[in-house]
């Protein structure tokens, strides 16, 4: 990419809470800063005022639902330098890709008395089933200081690095006693992916995998792990099939869980 | 712009609200015939999928509806649960979690007055633009936000779905040591950037326009809303959570994906901050009450322009409360209850920042959820707020398309709507023909 003096910044939403995108808003320190070196050109959740296209970093929230989503996908594709996705239902289909385990249209008659008036696809699917993404911000939502780091790496010409390693190691690093070896809490931290600095188990609750997987996990030792913690084959199961049900990591681990 | 007698007009998605939503309106000659808030943020079937879940999972899984109000979410579900589960928490852990939600409360006013609502008044198409020269007001702005972020980091975790809820309480209860520093260094000072809050909004220019719809709001005889209450309405309908569906039906346009709610037998009503401060002004705190009246605020306030006022005033009032608490904080012990799990049915109501926010879950013996039911805030308000924009509409049919349409973005985040949460945004088309 080339950062031209002031890059230009959109921010888009797909199905989602809108929370990925407020903790752009949530800078509270650096938000003033930033716009001085940054021309937030689409951000309708900040501004009424839109700069157009092409924009050289646009910022993915939410994920694919609707035909019209599919088409509007591509198009920002198109005007956008770097596509950075944001969060957990951009990189996975959140948690509305529970769907995609059940029939839509029993979905909808559960929630509409008219299913009729609701336009929606069989399956909520992450940004990178429909273009190429340039980077994953992991999360649900995402991690403050990633993002501010991954701008202004962005700003400085440096590729953004984003650590792939597990909760575990921030555990380590923050010196929060194990919460499965010592108190025998269920914990997802060994498979997940860290940068939320390892909050849940400081809390004293175990890790619920937010962040979704990381980088080539032992599912395998961790199913076993959930079981011997006294989990039934439908918690462990359940546990994988939330927030990032759809990414093909914990997909596998949900389906394993339920055999054991 | 076209001949007055036969124009349309189309404007792109509106902004500075959260979620997907379009405005259609429809003018026939001199008359306003049709309203249309279309909300087309795309459905996300939340109370689908809750069914198989576990009893102790809606908090976290609901708090995804929702990036802006979580708490409202997680506070409404677990009193559901803890309701069908014949459970109710202690005081300490109930006051715990009124101080997360004042911190809710707090960011997410900060962010409507400053960062969504207040460009309107002033002639700004957004924060950034409004700071080049109303710096002061922005930081102020963006340091109470901040302030209400720092109580959802350090009771809840973080600021966006905290991790620290659960069905029964807290994992873990902060220090109070921590919570005084909390006080001592940010809320304090907070508190005097939510009363210079109100002082500034009191000042902004409010177009002559009031509303006479129902208000529903959650009371509570000794304390101004938050954590829980009964529903009553300024017509002096009262009634049972545990009833609220008897009272609150649900009904479907096909121009919405947002359900729309009405009070049986009555039709439209309104939640939010100006039915709250109407049906409970009284029990505000002191320095929120002397900063209502000093900003004009009087019995009701039926202006809708003026619910930003109204948030101000609750940001005053949720930082006192949170020294409040923080003041007489000791650490619950423990921290949480044991839920066990029972068959049967809950019924749970918060006052989200947007308004009350109604759950309701049933459990078989196991605890897994067998049906849920979620009414949002903005989904009983659309109604009203299509009611509203006609009438407000009518009244300036001799304004510019432009200014028309501006002022009816306006008009529309009078309510804060909050689109992601109503189906489970907006772009305007005004049609003259």
């Amino acid at each position: 990419m080339t950062v031209t003096a002031r890059p230009k910044l959109a921010v888009w939403k797909f199905a989602s809470c809108d929370g990925c995108q407020l903790t752009l808003l949530d800078c509270e320190d650096e938000l003033l800063p930033l716009s001085e070196h940054v021309d937030i050109a689409h951000f309708l959740e900040a501004s009424s005022a839109v700069v157009e296209g092409p924009y050289d970093v646009s910022l993915v929230e939410g994920s694919v639902t609707t035909q019209d989503d599919v088409e509007r996908i591509h198009r920002i594709r198109e005007q956008s330098g770097m596509l950075i996705t944001i969060g957990a239902c951009a990189n996975a289909g959140g948690v509305q890709a529970l769907r995609n385990f059940a029939d839509v249209q029993e979905f909808r008659s559960v929630v509409y008395a008219r299913p009729q008036y609701v336009a929606t696809l069989a399956e909520s699917t992450p940004i990178s089933a429909h273009v190429r993404v340039d980077l994953e911000l992991p999360g649900c939502p995402i991690d403050r200081r990633q993002l501010i780091g991954v701008l202004t790496a962005l700003l400085a010409g440096r590729r953004p690095g984003l650590p792939v390693h597990s909760v575990c190691q921030e555990c380590k690093l923050r010196g929060t006693t194990c919460v499965t070896v010592a108190q025998g809490i269920p914990c997802l931290g060994p498979v997940t992916r860290a940068g939320c600095g390892a909050l849940c188990p400081a809390y004293g609750r175990g890790c619920y995998g937010c962040f979704g997987p990381m980088a080539k996990p032992n599912t395998d030792a961790m199913v076993a792990s959930l079981r011997s913690l006294g989990m039934s084959p439908a918690d462990v199961a359940r546990v994988f099939r939330t927030f990032h049900a759809a990414k093909p990591e914990f997909r596998a681990a949900a389906e394993q869980g339920e055999r054991r | 712009m076209s001949h007055r007698n036969d124009r349309s007009l189309r404007v792109g998605a509106l902004a500075r609200v959260e979620g997907e939503g379009a405005m259609h309106v429809r003018v026939d000659g001199a008359t306003v015939t049709d309203v249309q808030l279309r909300i087309y943020e795309p459905p996300r079937f939340f109370e689908a999928f809750l069914r198989g879940r576990g009893h102790l999972e809606p908090p976290d899984i609901t708090a995804r509806i929702c990036g802006i109000c979580p708490v409202a979410y997680q506070m409404s579900a677990c009193l559901a649960i803890e309701d069908a589960c014949g459970v109710r928490v202690s005081e300490p852990v109930a006051e715990l979690r009124r101080l997360l939600y004042c911190g809710e409360w707090v960011a997410s006013h900060a962010l409507h007055v400053y960062l969504l609502h207040a460009p309107d008044f002033l002639g700004y198409p957004g924060v950034v633009e409004m700071a080049r020269s109303h710096r002061d007001a922005v930081e102020r702005g963006l340091a109470l936000k901040k302030a209400g972020n720092a109580i959802l980091e350090l009771v809840g975790g973080r600021a966006i779905h905290p991790i620290n809820v659960r069905v029964g309480g807290f994992y873990h209860a902060p220090s109070p040591d921590e919570l005084r520093a909390l006080a001592r260094d940010t809320l304090r000072p907070a508190l005097d950037h939510a009363l210079a809050t109100v002082d500034w909004v009191a000042g902004f220019p409010f177009p002559d326009f009031t509303v006479d719809h129902e208000l529903l709001a959650l009371t509570d005889p000794d304390r101004y809303p938050i954590d829980r209450g009964e529903p009553r309405t300024s017509a002096g309908r009262s009634f049972r959570v545990r009833d609220f569906e008897h009272h609150i039906v649900e009904t479907q346009a096909a121009h919405s994906t947002a359900l729309h709610a009405g009070l049986a037998g009555a039709g439209k009503y309104l939640t939010g901050p100006l039915a709250r401060y109407t049906l409970n002004h009284a029990a505000l705190s002191p320095p929120a009450r002397r900063a209502a009246t000093a900003a004009g605020l009087g019995e009701r306030c039926d202006n809708p322009f003026r619910s930003i006022v109204v948030r101000a005033v609750e940001m005053v009032h949720a930082l006192d409360e949170a020294l409040r608490i923080i003041e007489a904080y000791e650490p619950p012990a423990p921290p949480h209850l044991a839920v066990p799990p029972r068959a049967g049915i809950g019924y749970g109501a918060t006052e989200a920042p947007r308004g009350t926010l109604f759950h309701r879950y049933e459990l078989d013996a196991a605890g897994t959820v067998v049906s849920a039911r979620i009414v949002p805030p903005t989904a009983q308000n659309q109604p009203s707020i299509e009611d509203d924009l006609r009438r407000y509409v009518q009244d300036r049919l001799d304004l510019d398309d432009e200014r028309l349409t501006s002022q009816c973005e306006q008009a529309i985040r009078n309510y804060d709507p909050c689109i992601s949460c109503a189906t489970h945004f907006l772009d305007l088309t005004v049609e003259r023909r």
